[in-house]
């Protein structure tokens, strides 16, 4: 093989790992805030993706245009749950907390299997078979459109958290739940907030995930599992973390898949985890001690 | 010795418990003579979720180490014995005598990868699914077990029960799997009154203060997960005698390693009879959903699913500690058993 087609391969994997680090980015916003593990991460991933096939082959909208539509339909939807279902429980032990969101996951992947059937969708773009020559790198088209409207939304994330009197809000929730109390900031609704805001990054990413994968109701632990091991990776808490961590175990994933076999490509990103575990375990870019 | 057994397993117990614990016992003996074949089954697969739950509860109950990859030990036992016996003829006990190591060994694996380095809670959790989709995969690839075309135990019809060799009917397999699930439920209670059992808890109570009262937490905790592995390991020798097929994609799915945990949480975490009574409730409304969707006409793949999860949040939602300590304080023997 040439030195090409590891090129190419290597950025394929670059751009599906941005997609796959703005889903994790969601992991990471909750958990950093709410310190809630979203167990059922995956599972709203796959709601995201049915939203988008549906709009797709019902009206024929593009999943990079739906893509804010969809962010904020999950937008609501997190922010629903948090404040309904989730927040009683942020003082409960922290296996009480999982077993919610799994029981959560565990409805929602069969409430899509009973509306969807176990079949796999999918979304055909007009575009699907395009690509950009870039010297002698042949770029897929969809994944070139949606890595970049995964760093457009991670960018704008960042930004809210960074300058906006609200994101100040939430990240000093994040850093001491008690001095947000005492300064009077309303916690629950910040919390509820986050957690909107981590929907609605996993929602985006749904979105743009039909492009490069089918949907099928089963899917949501595989990438709930993804989202961990990524953030495990890029550093519990780091949310440039995710993104690197992101685009790691998707460059894995795809040089895994050319160099054995596609099917066995999380096993590398399995290892990638072990490793990172042994000799890093505060993750890439993730602080010592905690 | 016995005797000393005895003394320790009664210790502090209420006669009412013992007389309870009597009556539950005798109806499990006597159950496979007056039940249909299909009741039959489905009393295996209670007392399978049972034994599994309360391996499950080692770690989790007894230790505080969240599990949601106890799969992957039921797997590996499965793979071992299954292998063991196709290809050199070896019978279940003595492939048991494998099994029980292997998991054991893949327990302390993940175990030292997650102890030391302070790996804890939900990334523990995390970190043993992990371990369970790698060995799903692996196995998926793994020639010598035919990979994902899975493997296969040679079936035929069986003039008599040959226990020594696991092949026979559907009654021998129950008890068997009601003798484990005894001897699962009298180890745990004998653990639980153990110097080891006490550290657990400590472990499960306030980790620093158990490491500031001078227990090895990182070896206590190495044990617990050792301990459920390979308890763990022989429902999967148990499941590939039974169901005489394995495919890595069933074995080793991460459904497998939640259905384990169901059990215990909905009978309640930590206690003895939580992971029994859990195992029979939930698979008890399984049942009853089933044949009134059969009897309704209905095939609506994943109901039954959505009524598990339901089921689970209600439990969680209304009682937080499970449905046995609050029965149990009812019936008035909350004391002496957990």
């Amino acid at each position: 093989m040439s030195f090409d087609v590891y090129l190419n391969v290597a950025v394929a994997g670059i751009l599906t790992g941005l997609v796959y680090g703005l889903m994790a980015l969601g992991l990471s916003v909750i958990f950093g805030v709410i310190r809630i593990v979203n167990f059922a991460h995956g599972e709203m991933m796959s709601i995201a993706m049915y939203i988008a096939v549906v709009l797709f082959t019902a009206f024929h909208l593009d999943p990079l245009i739906m893509l804010v539509p969809v962010a904020a339909v999950m937008f609501v939807f997190g922010y629903v749950l948090q404040a309904g279902l989730i927040n009683p429980f942020i003082t409960r032990p922290e296996h009480t907390q999982f077993l919610l969101l799994v029981a959560l996951a565990i409805i929602i992947a069969n409430t899509l299997l009973i509306l969807f059937g176990p079949d796999a969708r999918t979304v055909q773009t007009a575009y699907a078979y395009d690509s950009f020559q870039l010297g002698p790198v042949l770029i897929d088209a969809s994944k070139a459109y949606a890595g970049i409207a995964a760093i457009a939304f991670a960018v704008a994330l960042f930004a809210f958290l960074r300058f906006s009197l609200l994101g100040k809000a939430i990240r000093a929730c994040a850093d001491n739940y008690t001095g947000a109390l005492v300064v009077g900031l309303n916690v629950n609704r910040l919390y509820a907030l986050s957690f909107a805001l981590g929907a609605a990054c996993v929602g985006a990413a749904g979105s743009m995930m039909t492009l490069i994968v089918d949907v099928t109701p089963s899917i949501g632990p595989v990438y709930t599992l993804l989202a961990f091991v990524i953030v495990i990776t890029g550093g519990l808490g780091s949310m440039a973390g995710a993104l690197v961590g992101g685009i790691l175990i998707g460059l894995t994933e795809a040089m895994a898949g050319l160099l054995f076999t596609p099917s066995a490509k999380s096993m590398f990103a399995f290892a990638i985890l072990v490793l990172v575990l042994l000799f890093r375990p505060q993750g890439i870019l993730g602080r010592r001690a905690s | 010795m016995t005797a000393s057994v005895i003394a320790r397993l009664s210790e502090d117990v209420p006669h009412r418990t013992i007389i309870l614990l009597g009556i539950v016992l005798a109806a499990l003996l006597i159950a496979p003579w007056v039940v249909n074949d299909y009741l039959l089954t489905v009393l295996i697969v209670a007392l399978y979720s049972a034994y599994t739950g309360q391996a499950w509860n080692i770690m989790m109950g007894f230790a505080g180490q969240l599990s949601l990859g106890n799969a992957l030990y039921a797997g590996v036992g499965a793979y071992v014995a299954a292998f063991l016996f196709t290809k050199f003829g070896i019978g279940p006990w003595i492939g048991f005598l494998a099994c029980a190591p292997a998991a054991a060994a893949c327990g302390a694996i993940i175990g030292f990868l997650a102890f030391r380095f302070g790996v804890a809670g939900v990334y523990f959790a995390i970190l043993t699914i992990a371990f369970a989709e790698f060995a799903r995969i692996g196995f998926d690839h793994l020639a010598i077990v035919n990979a994902s075309a899975g493997l296969f135990l040679p079936v035929q019809q069986y003039a008599h029960n040959d226990l020594w060799r696991l092949r026979g009917n559907p009654m021998m397999f129950y008890y068997v799997i009601l003798v484990a699930t005894v001897l699962a439920f009298i180890l745990c209670r004998l653990l639980l009154r153990s110097r080891i059992g006490y550290f657990w808890l400590a472990i499960r109570e306030d980790e620093q203060a158990a490491r500031a009262a001078g227990i090895d937490t990182f070896r206590y905790k190495m044990y617990a997960v050792m301990i459920s592995a390979a308890v763990t390991s022989f429902a999967g020798v148990f499941y590939a005698f039974f169901y005489n097929n394995l495919f890595p994609e069933q074995v080793f799915n991460i459904g497998r390693s939640i259905e384990m945990v169901l059990g215990p949480v909905i009978g309640g975490v930590g206690t003895l009879f939580g992971p029994i009574l859990g195992a029979f409730v939930l698979n008890g409304l399984a049942e009853t959903l089933n044949s009134a969707m059969s009897a309704a006409g209905l095939d609506l793949p994943g109901a039954k699913e959505v009524f598990y999860g339901l089921c689970l949040l209600l439990v969680i939602l209304a009682l937080p500690e499970g449905v046995w300590p609050p029965l149990a304080r009812r019936l008035g023997i909350d004391k002496g058993m957990r």
